[in-house]
């Protein structure tokens, strides 16, 4: 004797409502949340120290390093970069969680902080199911990763609000077709705002960090 | 290691509907775009079921493919492998649109009336 029983549940719907929890205490606190996503080495770390660099002392930052070991590299460059950050070990799980996110915000100064950085562990798959409470997805390309990101991971430029290209320095070196690679994140993503830096050079930084006061200034 | 953290969210919902009740059976869609291999979510499962209510539980997957809806003819296409053109009208890209979620559908406990 058996019995069938209807269930019908989003499997990521507890992790939506922690994601929302999240949002709500940012939100009381007028903290801007943005979530940084991209593949290792495409330049999350960099864009994080540019960014706390240009904004030092004139707004104050809060981190989140997403790592899947114990190994704390990132957040010690956030660190000395200037920012409060905080490491959160994921066990081996290849993106942060909702969970990891409210855990991590009691153990930073809420107060104080402005804006507050998470940096994703890094890969172009499942970062982008878990919802975190940030208010922006923030997704960074660089250029040698090849221009066909946008085909080869759909979902992950179909979902984001941002794309940071990065590396433009490298440009005349890897055979990176910026064309193809806007089609495919408009094609996906239609009118999605884009930035193209170089986090070695400071080339296009300015414009990133502009966007980023106008969001912090409309939160409070 | 992304199916890790979504089998502890199979597990808990399962154990939460079973309500105690042995669980023989558990049907779980997974949507093609959310990235997920039934294999890797099995595996997890054997280990985290383990001294529940739902070990030894069979795991039934229906797939779901990531599909496209175009923005010109609003024709439904598949995602996956594709240049993102629509097969009919040629316009580039659309709204994702099938195949975005995982869901646990139902799950089947010993005990009560149903065979």
């Amino acid at each position: 004797m058996s019995t069938r029983v209807p269930v019908v549940e989003r499997v990521l719907s507890a992790n939506d409502a922690v994601a929302a929890e999240v949002r709500a205490q940012l939100d009381g606190r007028g903290i801007f949340c943005v979530n940084l996503m991209a593949s290792p080495g495409a330049g999350k770390t960099s864009l994080i120290e540019r960014t706390v660099e240009a904004l030092k002392g004139e707004i104050a930052i809060g981190m989140i390093n997403g790592d899947t070991s114990a190994a704390a590299f990132d957040a010690e460059r956030s660190q000395r970069a200037g920012a409060v950050s905080v490491h959160v070990n994921t066990g081996g799980k290849c993106h942060l969680e909702a969970a990891m996110v409210r855990d991590a915000l009691s153990l930073l100064p809420l107060d104080e902080i402005r804006l507050l950085l998470i940096e994703n562990v890094g890969n172009l798959v499942c970062p982008m199911s878990w919802k975190l409470g940030a208010h922006v997805n923030v997704l960074i390309g660089s250029t040698p990763e090849g221009d066909d990101k946008p085909y080869k991971y759909p979902k992950m430029y179909a979902g984001v609000d941002v794309v940071v290209l990065n590396k433009i320095d490298l440009l005349p070196y890897v055979g990176f077709d910026c064309e193809r690679f806007l089609r495919g994140v408009e094609a996906l993503n239609p009118g999605l705002r884009h930035f193209r830096v170089s986090c070695r050079t400071g080339e296009g930084l300015e414009e990133w960090i502009a966007w980023l006061k106008q969001q912090i200034g409309a939160r409070r | 290691m992304h199916e890790l953290g979504i089998t502890e969210a199979i597990l808990d919902i399962v154990l939460r509907h079973a309500g105690g009740a042995r669980v023989r059976t558990v049907q779980v869609t997974v949507g093609e775009w959310t990235g997920y291999a039934g294999d890797s979510i099995e595996l997890f499962w054997q280990e985290l079921a383990r001294g529940t209510a739902a070990e030894g539980a069979r795991l039934e997957f229906r797939f779901e493919p990531a599909t496209l809806k175009c923005r010109s003819c609003g024709t439904v296409f598949g995602a996956n492998g594709s240049d993102l053109q629509c097969p009919q009208c040629s316009a580039l890209g659309g709204e994702p649109a099938g195949g975005r979620d995982c869901t646990v559908d139902a799950i089947e406990v010993e005990g009560g009336d149903a065979a």
